[in-house]
């Protein structure tokens, strides 16, 4: 009896809800753990990326305007697409040589439910009402600070991902992702997941590639406003702040916390990546 | 809109604005409350100390360009020293001194402030040019309530951030400018101080005697050596501080323009950092608005200080159909501010802090004109000597207008129009600073939709330029990170570990 032939998938980008190629036409080798050829992934460029900051920029404001609520459950809804593809996730790890991959993805798709509750709960926490001394309603709450560039860690990938990206988003900011050829197979699983979960298109992207190639781009791209740098190389990292300060970036990076450690969640690990308002709001009769 | 019964607008037919020529009796703040000395040292350590670098420069009147005093000029060996102080203050007693302790040090120097302000005031006039009746009603008792807010917290610091274990961050340098040369060494110390940091502090070139007063006070507060030291100097000084090994935490205020050198200056350092910079702030008057009061909040917003605040509402943005009627009470009510003396008590608008900031207003002005906008400034007499401007508005502004775009620092006011809400929103936020935004409507709801849209860190409606301790300050974009105030202005300076 023959074998039926397994059909293999394209390792593609995921900018504005949709799975292009590089338009470079780049690919790049991915093996696994024992040196077998896996897939030829693709390798963004400098214009995937500003593509990709273009279509976070455009999904900002819609994002942001949705009630808290609503990304809440959208959130959710990530750990719910997740939870179904378990096997798929769990064998790309093993693939990737990662160990205890089964941990990994539990751990991961917690981190995602974790998050979500924080979307209706944040402005309660960290927000609040401030006393001022005269007639005026004072009060303080987060707000996005707009397009949020994520440098994926390379270990634990899945896991790595959820841990930076989830907190991103959760607030009403959109992300452009750098993976790392590393973790690029588990990370094109994961668009799926974020395509088949109500997530709006834009929200999140993408782009699989050279973190040293597309780290000048991205901390130089005007119209990217913080920088999670947890996954950046330290050899690339004082490049890479120097250049994003050109419009006065927020930078942020992650403690070294072990990313199992319940510590490694926090909702300040969201605030890092907001802007705080403060309202003088008149009081008359 | 308006009752057809009702006739439009009420004024006088007449300007009530009296005439230019008309002289006042002058109303001068005695200044022999302050005792200057001719030279200052460095204050590291506890003691006033000689500089190692062996210079000193002078630091003026700007009203009369008189020189006040000298003041040592701390090279990088200085730095070291005082760098050195703070960090053995912060090992050996302010880090594990229970908070309750370190409070009632923080009170004394609030309360001290609050029993010498007005030498404090007067001193601040005298080296800063801005009118004595701004530094007594605002400069001293904000300075004051904000060592007494943030005092209280050194022992609650437990119940400000939820599950986690609030550490202080070690020594902290702290940058400070010269529009607020008191107040802004009160919003750096006091939360860093309550923390468990300890400090070095860099006053602004221009501006240094009020912070070397702080120094006495601290003295005679009997804080421990070197928990706060304060080394005067020029941006050269400012470069060693930020840029040296030993500290762990930088703080600045100031511009745009040196925010991103620090920024860059500290990349890959893990040093942390928060930027207070620049702002090109819109003032929004709706047609509905209480125009009289609006007046007055859009001179507070622009001439307050001289228009040397980075909140500044430089720019205003006014609804079509009241542009004409809000010009005119503009124009005259800026026919009655008094330029001149700052220490005369009635004095509205004082000097301008240095002559380098004068020549870049007169710059920007100069722009202004050759690109085609409309200038107005009222009749007044400037004084001969010292650094002065008049009080300016420029109409015919378009959004392309350096004057428009680019920070002035100064009285110079640009005014733009808009017909819808949403015009409002994106003329406001068509700048790359987002640090304060102003409106002004009777409609509630509209000032929390318009509170919405805004991308700044602060906004005022119906009101502009208003401060308090317990009110976190501080921007989107280029206009900075990190807040100072309330009980945001505390994270900047604690590790937040989440507890095990």
């Amino acid at each position: 009896m023959s074998e039926r032939l397994e059909v293999r998938r394209t390792a593609k980008l995921f900018i504005g809800g949709e799975f292009p190629r590089s338009e470079s036409g780049r690919t790049f080798e991915v093996r696994g753990a024992d040196g077998e050829l896996l897939a030829h992934a693709a390798r963004a460029s400098r214009k995937d990326l500003r593509d990709a900051v273009k279509a976070a920029r455009a999904a900002q404001g819609s994002w942001a305007a949705r009630t808290a609520y609503n990304r809440g459950q959208i959130l959710y809804r990530v750990a719910e697409m997740m939870e179904g593809r378990r096997a798929q996730f769990e064998s790309e790890l093993a693939d990737a040589g990662i160990d205890g991959s089964a941990r990994e993805v539990s751990t991961a798709i917690d981190r995602w439910v974790w998050y979500a509750g924080w979307a209706d709960k944040l402005a309660q926490v960290v927000g609040g009402t401030n006393p001022v001394a005269g007639p005026y309603f004072n009060f303080t709450l987060p707000e996005p600070t707009g397009v949020v560039g994520v440098v994926a860690p390379d270990e634990p990938p899945l896991l790595g991902l959820a841990s930076r990206l989830a907190p991103a988003i959760v607030g009403g900011n959109t992300a452009v992702v750098v993976v790392g050829e590393r973790a690029s197979l588990v990370t094109v699983s994961f668009g799926e997941v974020l395509a088949t979960s109500d997530v709006p298109g834009g929200v999140v992207n993408l782009l699989t590639g050279s973190k040293a190639e597309l780290l000048p781009w991205l901390a130089g791209h005007m119209d990217v406003n913080a920088l999670d740098l947890t996954g950046c190389p330290a050899e690339l990292a004082a490049d890479t702040e120097v250049t994003a300060a050109e419009n006065v970036k927020r930078v942020h990076r992650a403690s070294d916390v072990d990313p199992y450690d319940p510590r490694a969640q926090s909702p300040y690990e969201i605030t890092a990546l907001l802007e705080m308002k403060t309202v003088w709001h008149p009081i008359g009769a | 809109m308006s009752d057809a019964t009702i006739e439009p607008t009420t004024r006088p037919a007449q300007p009530v604005a009296p005439p230019a020529d008309w002289t006042y009796a002058p109303a001068p703040e005695s200044t022999d409350i302050v005792r200057l000395e001719d030279r200052y040292g460095l204050f590291i350590g506890g003691d006033f100390v000689e500089p190692k670098s062996g210079k000193h420069f002078p630091t003026i009147n700007p009203a009369t360009e008189d020189t006040l005093a000298e003041v040592a000029e701390a090279g990088a060996e200085d730095v070291d020293v005082a760098v050195a102080a703070a960090r053995d203050a912060y090992d050996s007693t302010w880090r594990d001194m229970p908070g309750s302790e370190r409070a009632k040090y923080l009170f004394r120097i609030a309360r001290q402030l609050a029993e010498r302000s007005r030498e404090f005031a007067v001193l601040e006039s005298m080296n800063g040019g801005k009118p004595i009746k701004e530094s007594r009603d605002v400069d001293l008792p904000l300075a004051a309530a904000h060592f007494f807010y943030y005092a209280g917290w050194a022992d609650k610091l437990e119940y400000a951030f939820p599950h986690v274990v609030p550490k202080p961050i070690g020594v902290a340098g702290q940058v400070i400018p010269w529009n607020f040369p008191l107040l802004m060494a009160a919003w750096k110390l006091a939360p860093a101080l309550a923390a468990g940091n300890t400090v070095v502090l860099k006053p602004a070139e221009t501006t240094p005697l009020t912070a070397l007063l702080l120094g006495q006070v601290i003295q005679e507060a009997d804080l421990p050596p070197g928990v706060v030291n304060i080394v005067t100097g020029a941006g050269a000084t400012g470069a060693a501080l930020t840029g040296h090994d030993g500290i762990d935490k930088v703080a600045f205020t100031g511009s745009t323009e040196v925010g991103k050198t620090i920024q860059r200056q500290l990349a890959g350092s893990g040093t942390r950092l928060t930027l207070e910079l620049g702002g090109k702030a819109a003032n929004i008057v709706f047609e509905d608005a209480p125009i009289d009061q609006a007046v007055e909040g859009v001179v507070n917003g622009i001439f307050f200080n001289q228009g040397h605040v980075c909140c500044a509402g430089s720019r205003l943005l006014v609804e079509e159909p009241v542009f004409e009627e809000l010009l005119d009470k503009l124009k005259e009510r800026l026919q009655t501010l008094r330029v001149g003396d700052p220490l005369d008590k009635n004095t509205d608008v004082g000097a301008i802090n240095s002559k380098q900031q004068l020549t870049k207003i007169r710059e920007l002005v100069d722009s202004g004109v050759d690109e085609g906008a409309e200038i107005y400034q009222p009749d007044c007499v400037l004084p001969d000597r010292g650094f002065w401007f008049a009080p300016t508005l420029f109409t015919n502004v378009s959004q392309s207008h350096r004057i428009a775009r680019e920070e002035i620092f100064g009285p110079v006011l640009s005014i733009l129009t808009f017909r819808t809400p949403e015009e409002a929103v994106e003329k406001a936020n068509n700048t790359p600073y987002g640090l304060s935004a102003g409106i002004w409507t009777e409609k509630g709801s509209r000032i929390l939709w318009m509170a919405e849209k805004l991308r700044a860190g602060v906004v005022w409606a119906n009101t502009f330029n208003r401060f308090d301790p317990t009110s976190p300050f501080g921007g989107y974009k280029e206009s900075g990170f990190g807040r100072e105030g309330g009980l945001h202005g505390l994270e900047p300076y604690l590790q937040l570990e989440g507890r095990p």
